[in-house]
């Protein structure tokens, strides 16, 4: 990340995606989850209420989770950007994938990238029991399937003892 | 909803930020993690013409005890002083209520002197500020200031920054021998609070309470020092009687207040039924 010292309307950034280095310019408003939707045409990460609430675009930046719609595509300059569309193997499922979709962790599915997106950003060692699981998870809201199964496939794949 | 256009620039020091905000002549905004801005952004509650960026601005990145004060930078992300072993010896109320700002994803972004300068009602880290008297250091192009937490949060979003002042840190008391508990009620969990409250007590050696340091926030336009309840806790013991006692205190205490907003009553009320559980806390 370089120094911008006078105000700018239109800022060339630098940053990888999904391990791909990216070079582009960007118009100061634009918010990271337009950039990845439609300048990049990553649509596995979904905009819902555009203000940091429901947790559906969540991706990673440097590795940690965050909420792309009330982040600059500016802010991440030099930043290493991961999408839903980079944690999926290009032959199926990861395993967390494929626990949600054993226990039916998802129905319409709109809110599963972002959860996804945050389970993958932290250490599952932090999370050691089910109640631990349900405080990380109240960051995503899910319309759908009323938590329990995807507590469900969380607890599988990170062998969290029922509570 | 996406922001209005706005310039952007992002300065290497303290200095150019302070230049640019000033050369901004009141249409500029500080953004640092922007996890207060950037939702006002999107909605147009705020339209600024050009945002300074202080991401790079190491001035604001400190994190440190420095002597009896533990000073953290106003570019500090949440997540970092969350999980620092620096603010957990040095004032551990700091990550009780950090752990209800916003959730995991909001605090890997947004920062401490963000939450303070946005003086949302219902914001823990202002509680924070005013349960403990830090003082909030503020730099311009005529210097530098120093604003108690009490002085600082006006109202709703409203601080006593002026528009060409930065928010560099919070200096808070080195807490060691005290006891801590934060406490809030949400609609949802770990959402926006609905009231809370900081506690901070000191105890003798033979257990009664030397100094009790109580606060609320969600129950007016600006954190609460919960004054009375606090002298009802001096030289007590905290027992289940003492704690119903300071609790119907700390009630008192919100009545001064007018302008509590939705559900005044209530809000008062779990004040004081928070303040007794955080109290139960504090004394085991």
């Amino acid at each position: 990340m370089r120094p911008v010292d006078r105000p700018v309307d239109t800022l060339e950034i630098e940053f990888t995606i999904n391990r791909e280095p990216i070079r582009r310019a960007v118009p100061a408003r634009l918010l990271l989850a337009d950039l990845l939707r439609d300048e990049l045409g990553l649509t596995g990460t979904h905009v819902g209420c555009e203000h940091g609430v429901c947790g559906a675009c969540t991706v990673l930046l440097d590795g940690v989770p965050v909420r792309s719609c009330i982040t600059l595509a500016v802010q991440i300059d030099g930043s290493d950007v991961t999408t839903i569309e980079g944690i999926t193997p290009i032959d199926g499922l990861n395993p967390m994938q494929r626990a949600f979709k054993d226990h039916h962790g998802l129905q319409c599915g709109f809110c599963t990238p972002g959860f996804l997106m945050t389970l993958a950003g932290v250490d599952p060692a932090d999370y050691p029991d089910e109640q631990s699981v349900r405080e990380l998870l109240a960051g995503n809201l899910c319309r759908c399937t009323g938590y329990e199964n995807i507590v469900a496939a969380v607890r599988e794949v990170w062998h969290v003892p029922a509570s | 909803m996406k922001p209005a256009t706005f310039r952007y620039a992002r300065p290497e020091t303290l200095e150019e930020a302070v230049a640019l905000l000033a050369a901004s002549e009141g249409e500029g905004r500080l953004i640092a993690g922007g996890q207060s801005l950037l939702p006002m952004l999107n909605m147009r509650l705020a339209r600024p013409a050009v945002l300074i960026d202080v991401a790079l601005v190491a001035e604001l990145q400190v994190l440190a005890r420095e002597r009896d004060e533990l000073v953290i930078g106003a570019g500090v992300r949440q997540r970092t002083a969350e999980t620092s072993a620096v603010v957990l010896e040095g004032c551990p109320l700091v990550p009780l209520a950090l752990r209800y700002v916003g959730h995991l994803q909001i605090r890997n972004r947004g920062t401490i002197g963000g939450s303070l300068a946005h003086a949302d009602p219902t914001a823990e880290l202002p509680g924070v500020a005013v349960a403990l008297d830090a003082a909030l250091v503020a730099v311009s192009p005529r210097g530098r200031r120093i604003i108690a937490a009490r002085d600082f949060f006006l109202g709703p979003h409203t601080t006593a920054l002026n528009e060409d002042e930065v928010l560099t840190e919070m200096r808070l008391p080195v807490l060691s021998t005290t006891r801590c508990a934060f406490l809030e009620v949400a609609r949802r969990s770990f959402g926006v609070a609905i009231a809370g409250v900081a506690a901070a007590v000191r105890f003798e050696e033979d257990g009664r309470v030397a100094q009790a340091r109580l606060a609320a926030i969600g129950v007016g336009a600006a954190p609460l020092r919960l004054s009375s309840a606090e002298e009802a806790a001096r030289d007590g013991d905290l027992g289940p009687a003492e704690r119903a006692r300071i609790a119907a205190a700390a009630v008192e205490d919100t009545e001064r207040l007018n302008g509590a907003g939705r559900d005044a009553a209530y809000r008062r009320r779990v004040v004081g039924a928070l303040l007794s559980r955080a109290l139960a806390e504090v004394a085991t």
